[in-house]
């Protein structure tokens, strides 16, 4: 039966690449071979965040006098409300927090070396959308700490030579945040973001079938495995995995929805960012007011963007990856960014 | 011959594909920046009355669309500004304890004539003028916008 559809499938669509790609297609076995699995772990979170989200759309709001009304009407009403939206919210940070992983892993192993750039740099782009849906997610329940996140958030756009006070505007739709950010936010995050992201995730993972995995500089192969379906059996496993942690933490620990924003409140004491700002945070809080002539915060969002670029050109700027050799400047920078992100993240919790 | 003829019609190629192409993104771009609304220029308001702070407090009130506080001082005196950090736009709040008016996002401190003091607010926050519309309980007290 499954063998008459496909030779009826086969008369009408090419599929030789697709089975060529199924029967060729191998991982490479050695020390790190682990760290291949969390960009499948990635997806797998991205694909939750597509389908929670739609749900979510069902029921949510995007206006300020309504929006936190229909959280917490999602949340104490609906049947299994307050699971989708708990998944939804805890899928966004595994998700971000398996991209980083996964960003470093493929850093450190060189994958980024060619021919492998076009993947590198749409990796790259792919986490700062995630940073960006996670930016504009947090406003939507229009609560008091996202509302104060996202004035802080925003105004750093100001910043930007020439266009950033247009910017800010665009992005607040107005002087400040109101419910036109709510609105112009919800579109972003629900229409514009996805769009992007799926053009270039559809570029990542296809480089990735064409390019195959890679393998580390000087790393000592004991054999190949098979993807499909050895590997792909493996790649399932390490979804259900996911899936365990992602139910198990979304269950027990539901997420809060807080008090509902007051644009004439004072900010609240202790108030923080989603944990993959804090180290950015911590930075802008402990730059002093003024350093040689400059704006504090100009600076340090300069810094900021600087490194960023520097880390989005990486494989053309590791000489040595490209003859095969490994530079130890590029792995010193990787630890040098991993301890500080660390190292500032834990004292914005501490402080 | 050909050649400049070739690319003459390149060049207008060219010059048409930018202008058509210019003619979808200037109004995307208009489209998005949103209008300047009436701006609420309030020049004062009725910030509170009197009897309603008590010595060494502070009250959030609406100036306009914007957020103002204001302060009386250890000593009864009122003092006003614009409650949003000179940093990045939270709103600030008075600290009793230290006597300084304080901003929780990223720990910015103004003395209680909104003198920047301590922590990343580059400037000092934009104060305004207090005026007492009579010393009873339950009287006006104004905040003025400088002019």
């Amino acid at each position: 039966m499954i063998q008459r559809l496909l030779t009826w499938l086969e008369d009408r669509v090419d599929l030789s690449s697709i089975k060529h790609l199924i029967q060729e297609k191998t991982v490479p076995r050695h020390r790190m071979t682990g760290f291949y699995f969390f960009g499948g772990v990635a997806l797998f979170f991205f694909i939750v965040q597509i389908i929670s989200g739609i749900l979510l759309l069902f029921y949510y709001r995007p206006t300020s006098e309504e929006a936190f009304e229909s959280v917490k009407f999602i949340m104490t009403q609906v049947p299994f409300g307050w699971l989708v939206r708990s998944i939804h919210s805890w899928s966004a940070n595994l998700m971000i927090l398996s991209l980083f992983l996964h960003m470093f892993s493929t850093f450190f192993m060189r994958a980024y070396r060619k021919p492998r750039e076009i993947t590198w740099i749409t990796g790259f782009l792919l986490l700062g959308l995630s940073m960006g849906f996670g930016f504009t997610g947090y406003l939507l329940p229009w609560n008091k700490l996202a509302f104060f996140a996202t004035r802080v958030g925003t105004d750093m756009v100001s910043v930007v030579p020439l266009i950033g006070e247009w910017l800010l505007r665009v992005l607040r739709g107005g002087e400040d945040v109101t419910g036109a950010t709510l609105t112009r936010f919800f579109g972003i995050h629900v229409t514009i973001l996805p769009m992007i992201v799926f053009a270039l995730l559809g570029i990542h993972l296809v480089l990735i079938q064409q390019q195959g995995m890679s393998v580390p500089i000087g790393a000592r192969i004991k054999g190949q495995i098979p993807f499909f379906p050895n590997f792909m059996m493996k790649d399932l496993l390490a979804w259900l995995l996911a899936l365990a942690v992602l139910a198990g933490i979304a269950s027990i620990f539901p997420w809060e929805l807080g008090v509902k924003a007051d644009p004439f409140a004072s900010a609240p004491a202790g108030i923080k960012p989603e944990w993959y700002f804090l180290f950015m945070f911590q930075a802008l809080k402990v730059i002093p007011a003024h350093v040689l002539g400059m704006e504090g915060e100009v600076l340090g969002l300069a810094a900021f963007g600087l490194c960023g670029l520097l880390f989005m050109l990486v494989p053309f700027l590791d000489r040595k990856a490209q003859r095969e050799e490994r530079s130890k400047l590029i792995t010193g920078a990787g630890w040098v960014a991993v301890i500080f992100i660390v190292a500032m993240t834990i004292w914005a919790y501490l402080d | 011959m050909d050649s400049s003829r070739r690319s003459f019609l390149n060049l207008l190629l060219g010059v048409t594909g930018v202008g058509a192409l210019g003619s979808i993104v200037y109004p995307v771009l208009k489209y998005l920046t949103p209008p300047q609304n009436a701006e609420q220029s309030v020049a004062s308001v009725v910030a509170a009355t009197v009897g309603e702070l008590k010595p060494n407090s502070g009250k959030i009130f609406k100036f306009g669309n914007k957020p103002g506080i204001l302060i009386m001082t250890q000593n009864g005196e009122y003092r006003a500004f614009s409650a949003i950090c000179t940093h990045l736009n939270c709103t600030v709040q008075y600290d009793p304890e230290i006597q300084q008016i304080w901003c929780a996002c990223h720990n910015g401190h103004f003395d209680l004539f909104g003198k920047n003091v301590s922590g990343p607010p580059p400037k000092p926050l934009e104060s305004f003028d207090v005026e007492m519309k009579g010393e009873n309980v339950g009287d006006e007290i104004v905040v003025l916008r400088r002019s």
